[in-house]
């Protein structure tokens, strides 16, 4: 094992521009973070923000016509520009993923032992036999009723729950140094969130993994990452560690989200606080800073160039030239 | 059963009294009856006019069955759904297909609710050339003014669904349910596809249409701040039964059943000092075996021999309260599930 403060996956400047048909679009823009063995970093932000974007360019995921900039070192390697035979290599065995849909992320055709062996057969030296026993017990491990009876079972026999546990075995069969959760839980109902985040939670714990989470759900960030990033229009707008951006949120946009949310106990007739406007085309995102145009405290420097991010706190960065007016606004809840 | 404690006013806009439907599943052997799920199992509820009703409870609670049924678009196994004192599944099918103007439905999805082919104006307009002939003219000016109170523009009319965000989609969904003018809107998980500052202006558009037109909602949702915001009562669902059901404020701070408790305390907190808090394994009873005792006994800290033996049954526990629980004065006499700082 490295040593314990170098970080396990460094990502900086990293930058990617798709293709679409409607000219190429910046989907993501300066991200930079790093991360060391056993810790938790939250990506929120809306659909089209860049977070998805952002966790398939690390794992060498994105289409072949995505030009990506920056750097994603994996222990020190280099993984921009690395061909995709050798990411092979590394996806599923190295650096997994849970997607967001359980119904879709398996193959319908085979049994659930099968895909959870698959990584095995492909990374390690095991054989099939090896390999199916291996596959029951992480099936276990995930808390899968009967492992050893339902391993030739085929998908659709299983619930939403059970089919994201599935999946998160998959993910793991491999003991990766880093698991991207791309909304895990978001299909689920929320006692059964609950009972799959205190598992990814265990398993985070127990091997010593690094977690990416991504989520549209504040709530789920807060529970259940150390540091957070608020991602809008392809940059990061917000970062810090979790409880530093909840008690202070800098940004206008985080503000936003977090007003936005219905919460429990806001009794009928409650009018929630709704962000101006829509989301930005990331094929003709404005010139200056991303959230500008919905922005209640936006003025004409704000459109003229990105701004950069400013320190309000000890590792809490928030990317707007205007966080005097907006955290003296008394900030959250205003 | 009624409320009996609260007097009626007025007639109820929609009354159901002791739903039921069961589906048969596929026969698994030849020389066994085939099994049946109790999706829906004796709900009773009433909506007056221009209140609301919150469904909420998990997948395979029944809440989406339930839907089907206010919406008769399912005969139900046993049980009654009236519109207005009127009996759905009594009226000869030209009465009912007329009687649809009064109830609408919003679709979850408003990405696969809304024909990519056709335009919003066909879109919009359909429920209405559903009820009879009318004439084109008519039909856009009728369009034009629900596209404008639900926040969209005329010139939206002539454009194709591909062409709108999904928080657009989902007012051209609420538009076309607005368009015959009907008494009620039966929406299940309206905003639960939307990004949150989305759903915010949609949340926001239903309330400002029910005060415009005295609407009455009947929300399926698993999300219970959307319901707590827009409902004046909710009913808890738990496989195919009402476990709970009273005011918002009351079930929220007074929970009487387990379960609500349980699915109040699962939802997470965004606040700083968010720690996780252990559930533990709960798993989900089966909606094919209806065993005696309490359907939620297996997954209930409370549960002890008598809810195993016996079934409890939906009782008052205050006023417009009702739970069905065998230990209901200990699960209120427990301290109120936090509720969201404000």
């Amino acid at each position: 094992m490295a040593d314990g403060d170098a970080p396990l996956i460094e990502v900086k400047n990293l930058g990617v521009t798709l293709n679409t048909s409607r000219g190429p679009a910046q989907a993501v823009r300066g991200v930079s973070f790093a991360l060391r063995r056993g810790e938790t970093l939250g990506l929120v932000g809306e659909s089209g923000c860049g977070k998805s974007v952002t966790a398939l360019a690390l794992m060498g995921l994105l289409p072949d016509s995505a030009v990506i900039s920056g750097s994603i070192r994996l222990d020190g390697a280099e993984l921009v520009g690395l061909p995709d035979s050798a990411y092979c290599k590394l996806r599923g065995n190295r650096i997994s993923m849970i997607f967001q849909e359980p119904m879709t992320a398996l193959n319908p055709m085979h049994t659930i032992g099968h895909q959870v062996a698959e990584p095995l057969l492909r990374h390690t030296g095991v054989s099939a036999a090896q390999a199916r026993q291996e596959a029951i017990a992480l099936l276990d491990r995930v808390g899968l009723p009967d492992a050893s009876k339902r391993v030739d079972a085929y998908p659709h026999q299983f619930s939403g729950g059970q089919r994201q546990r599935i999946t998160i075995a998959m993910a793991l069969a491999c003991q990766p140094d880093v698991l991207i959760a791309d909304e895990p839980t978001t299909a689920l109902d929320v006692t059964i969130q609950g009972q799959i985040l205190d598992l990814i939670a265990d398993l985070v714990a127990e091997r010593g993994m690094s977690m990416i989470l991504i989520s549209h759900d504040l709530g789920v960030i807060a529970e259940n990452v150390e540091r957070m990033m608020v991602m809008y229009g392809g940059t990061v707008v917000e970062s810090g560690e979790t409880n530093a951006v909840f008690t202070r949120m800098g940004h206008p946009y985080t503000q936003g989200l977090f007003r936005a949310r219905p919460r429990l106990g806001a009794r009928k007739g409650t009018r929630l606080k709704t962000i101006a406007g829509t989301v930005p085309e990331l094929a003709d995102l404005p010139a200056g800073c991303t959230f500008a145009d919905r922005c209640a405290i936006a003025e004409a420097r704000c459109r003229a160039a990105l701004p950069a991010v400013v320190d309000v706190g000890a590792a809490h960065g928030v990317r707007c030239i205007r966080t005097d007016v907006s955290m003296a606004a008394g900030g959250v809840g205003a | 059963m009624t409320m009996p404690d609260q007097p009626s006013p007025a007639t109820p806009l929609l009354e159901v009294t002791d739903l039921a439907q069961r589906y048969t599943l596929p026969r698994e052997s030849l020389f066994k009856p085939a099994a049946q799920v109790h999706a829906l199992n004796g709900v009773t509820a009433q909506v007056m006019p221009g209140r609301s009703l919150g469904v909420v409870g998990e997948s395979g609670s029944g809440k989406s069955t339930f839907a089907r049924l206010v919406m008769a678009l399912e005969l139900p196994s046993a049980g009654q759904v009236s519109l207005l004192g009127r009996d759905l599944n009594r009226m000869p099918p030209d009465e009912l297909r007329r009687a649809r103007r009064d109830f609408q439905m919003v679709f979850q999805d408003p990405y696969g609710s809304l024909d990519p082919r056709q335009t919003i104006a066909r879109i919009v307009a359909e429920p209405l050339t559903a009820l009879g002939r009318i004439d084109r003219a008519t039909l856009r000016e009728r369009v034009a003014i629900v596209l404008r109170q639900v926040g969209l523009r005329d010139a939206d009319m002539d454009k194709f669904p591909h062409e709108f965000s999904g928080g657009q989609r989902q007012r051209i969904a609420i538009a076309r349910a607005l368009i015959t003018q009907p008494k009620l809107i039966v929406a299940d998980e309206p905003v639960s596809a939307l990004d949150v500052s989305v759903q915010a202006q949609v949340l926001n558009l239903m309330q400002d249409l029910q005060d415009e037109f005295g609407l009455s909602y009947i929300l399926i949702s698993h999300d219970l701040a959307v319901v707590d915001l827009l409902c004046d009562e909710i009913a808890v669902m738990y496989l195919g039964r009402i476990v709970e059901q009273g005011r918002p404020a009351d079930l929220f701070a007074h929970s009487a059943h387990p379960y609500t408790r349980a699915l109040l305390d699962a939802v997470p907190r965004a606040r700083a000092g968010g720690v996780r808090r252990r559930r533990g394994a709960q798993p989900i009873g089966s909606q094919a075996s209806a065993a005696a005792g309490c359907p939620y006994a297996p997954r209930c800290p409370l549960a002890d021999q008598h809810c195993r033996e016996t079934a409890p049954a939906l009782r008052n526990v205050g006023d417009a309260h009702l739970a069905a629980c065998h230990h209901t004065d200990a699960v209120m006499a427990l301290p109120p599930v936090v509720a969201e700082a404000g």
